[in-house]
């Protein structure tokens, strides 16, 4: 199978699932208790008589089920996922308002997990037994076990009253008068804590990963014969072995983007990071359901994305996944 | 050199044996121990410690060991930490159980008949797991609960609904991997039906890793119970420790206590949980171990 044809494939296969997802959310919308109307308009028995006609004209709620999947479907696909009531804007606007923030620390998360949790991997591979080995499996229970809002919670006190050289809230300053490069490095500076707290879980998965999988490479006939011929310890380590170990760690951190997502909605809600989180946490509190169920497809769609590009990656980097000629 | 006696001729069996090889793993032990304690007060707790928890009985933000009556404090209304810290630990223990058991109903018998089956119906399954994989499982069973009701039953069920496709996909692979062994073919030759053959021949034999990964969901889900009820999505009026946290957030400040200790209650229990589902992969993978 060429490149190509498993490009289109995918991207078929995407493109289902996101409709999938829209089905999904149709389907939540008429499952609720209650009437799918009051349900869209997000104020449980608040709404007026006129909204509520409006609502129902314009869904096609008197019409049979499919002929509203169809309206809804068709209405999703041009771009409308109805309005907020509770913020009186487009669910789309507020959503691609907020998408940003949320990319940002989500990457950068991963980003930092990825380098320096592979990094500490292979330093702690070349002693199994060594005092590193220990802080690597240690850190890696811990960081799975203690809940990630606690984390957030914790730093949030060490770094208010103990060493206040971080922000522990919000996105920028917003007194901060100067140019662009200020602004970008306040933002870096606010995104410290929440990027830390969001990666440091995944840091510990890769670095016992890597640990795991550089010892298991290192013990094969391949490395033995490298050895044999006379390379270096670097490029035995660097060529040959990380590369083989750090694929299966590339493809993880790729399926893991919608825990990853998952996990941003509590970091954002502890720093108060204007992304897709709070977003979320507010709609809920306000009972949006418009906003809440366009909070959960786009993020479906940010996963369904990122598992595309992961995939494809995969294929270009390793030649035993069919690439062709 | 000592003796050969009969005890060394009889077998063990698997359970033994994999019980000999978790007991010499101090981790593990110490896993099981503390989860025992944490189980043992959740449950007889609130028979001994008869203060309610949502009593204002003492002045609000009392730190821990200044007052007897109280002694971890009091939060911003008033009410007993100690006494949230007893009572929260069923709340939470309860969802997790109820909702690491519906992952693993779900998760198996999808998982099953993929693997055992494959072709069309393994095609289908996998597609449709793929699908729940693709919805962030926080996002989603923050929505379930919302639409729904915030009650212990349907956070149970939504985090149950959001977490099975990794044990579907488990249990698919160990289907695959033995549904052509010998053992399952000699089943088929004397004419066992599949039904028998799926629960009776391969399920026990493809339980070890199984119960490894049921252990470690029951992890996960204490965690998305703790997720929650941290952001207000569980029963207002039952206390569990990622409720006290949530509302006690605001005045981490003033107040480190109300948050750190049911923040460390729920750390050490999915410790203890982790703990034992990794002493179990162990006993049950003696090759894995050295890694």
């Amino acid at each position: 199978m060429s490149f190509l044809t498993a490009f289109i494939k995918r991207l078929a296969w995407s493109a289902l699932l996101i409709l999938a997802v829209l089905v999904l959310n149709f389907l939540l919308i008429h499952l609720a208790p209650g009437d799918p109307a009051d349900v869209i308009a997000g104020e449980m028995g608040g709404a007026t008589q006129e909204m509520l006609d409006d609502i129902r004209r314009s869904y096609g709620l008197d019409k049979p089920l499919y002929t509203q999947l169809w309206i809804y479907l068709s209405r999703a696909i041009q771009g409308d996922l109805g309005n907020s009531f509770f913020y009186n804007t487009p669910v789309l606007d507020l959503i691609l308002g907020r998408m940003g923030p949320t990319l940002l620390l989500v990457i950068t998360a991963l980003l930092f997990a990825l380098v320096i949790g592979t990094s500490l991997g292979v330093i702690a591979s070349r002693k199994p037994n060594g005092s590193l080995s220990y802080v690597v499996t240690i850190v890696s229970i811990v960081g799975y076990a203690a809940p990630i809002f606690w984390t957030g919670l914790m730093l949030v006190i060490l770094f208010a009253s103990v060493i206040p050289i971080f922000p522990i809230s919000g996105m920028y300053d917003i007194r901060l008068q100067g140019g662009a490069l200020e602004r970008a490095l306040d933002v870096a500076h606010h995104l410290v804590l929440p990027a830390f707290t969001l990666g440091i879980v995944y840091l510990a998965q890769y670095s016992r990963l890597t640990r795991a999988s550089m010892l298991e490479i290192l013990g094969s006939d391949y490395i033995r014969t490298a050895r044999a011929k006379g390379v270096s310890e670097f490029k035995i380590y660097s060529k040959h072995a990380l590369r083989n170990a750090i694929l299966p760690i590339v493809t993880i951190a790729g399926l893991q983007f919608g825990a990853v997502i998952s996990g941003a909605v509590l970091v954002e809600t502890v720093f108060s990071w204007p992304g897709l989180g709070t977003l979320a946490f507010e709609s809920i509190l306000a009972r949006d359901y418009p906003t809440i169920l366009g909070i959960l497809f786009f993020s479906a769609v940010l996963v369904i994305v990122a598992n595309m590009i992961t995939d494809m990656v995969y294929r270009l980097v390793d030649p035993r996944v069919g690439v062709g000629k | 050199m000592s003796d050969i006696t009969d005890k060394d001729l009889i077998a063990e069996s698997p359970l033994s044996e994999a019980w000999s090889v978790f007991r010499r793993s101090g981790l593990a032990l110490f896993g099981l121990g503390l989860l025992i304690i944490i189980v043992l007060v959740s449950l007889l707790g609130p028979i001994f410690y008869t203060v309610d928890p949502f009593d204002i009985i003492w002045a609000p933000f009392t730190e821990p060991g200044v007052e007897a009556v109280v002694p971890l404090g009091t939060d911003q209304l008033g009410r007993d930490i100690l006494a949230g810290l007893i009572y929260g630990g069923k709340a939470t223990l309860l969802v997790g159980i109820s909702a690491a058991l519906i992952t693993v109903i779900i998760g198996i018998s999808v998982g099953a008949m993929a693997g055992f089956y494959g072709g069309l119906a393994d095609n289908i399954l996998m597609r449709v797991t793929e699908f729940f994989q693709v919805l962030p499982p926080l996002l989603f069973a923050m929505v379930l609960v919302t639409l729904f009701s915030p009650s212990l039953p349907i956070v149970a069920v939504a985090i149950g609904v959001v977490s099975w496709p990794a044990t579907a996909r488990l249990a698919r692979a160990e289907f695959i991997r033995i549904r052509n062994l010998e053992y399952v073919n000699a089943a088929r030759s004397i004419g066992s039906t599949n039904n028998r053959i799926i629960w009776r021949v391969i399920l026990p034999n493809a339980l070890p890793p199984l119960i490894v990964s049921s252990t470690l969901s029951i992890g996960i889900a204490i965690l998305f119970e703790a997720g929650l009820s941290f952001l207000g999505l569980s029963d207002p009026n039952v206390m569990s420790w990622g409720l006290m946290i949530g509302s006690g957030r605001e005045y981490i400040l003033d107040a480190w206590w109300v948050v750190t200790l049911p923040g460390a209650m729920i750390f050490l229990t999915v410790l203890s949980v982790s703990l034992v589902g990794d002493g179990l992969n162990d006993a049950f993978n003696p090759k894995l171990r050295a890694r």
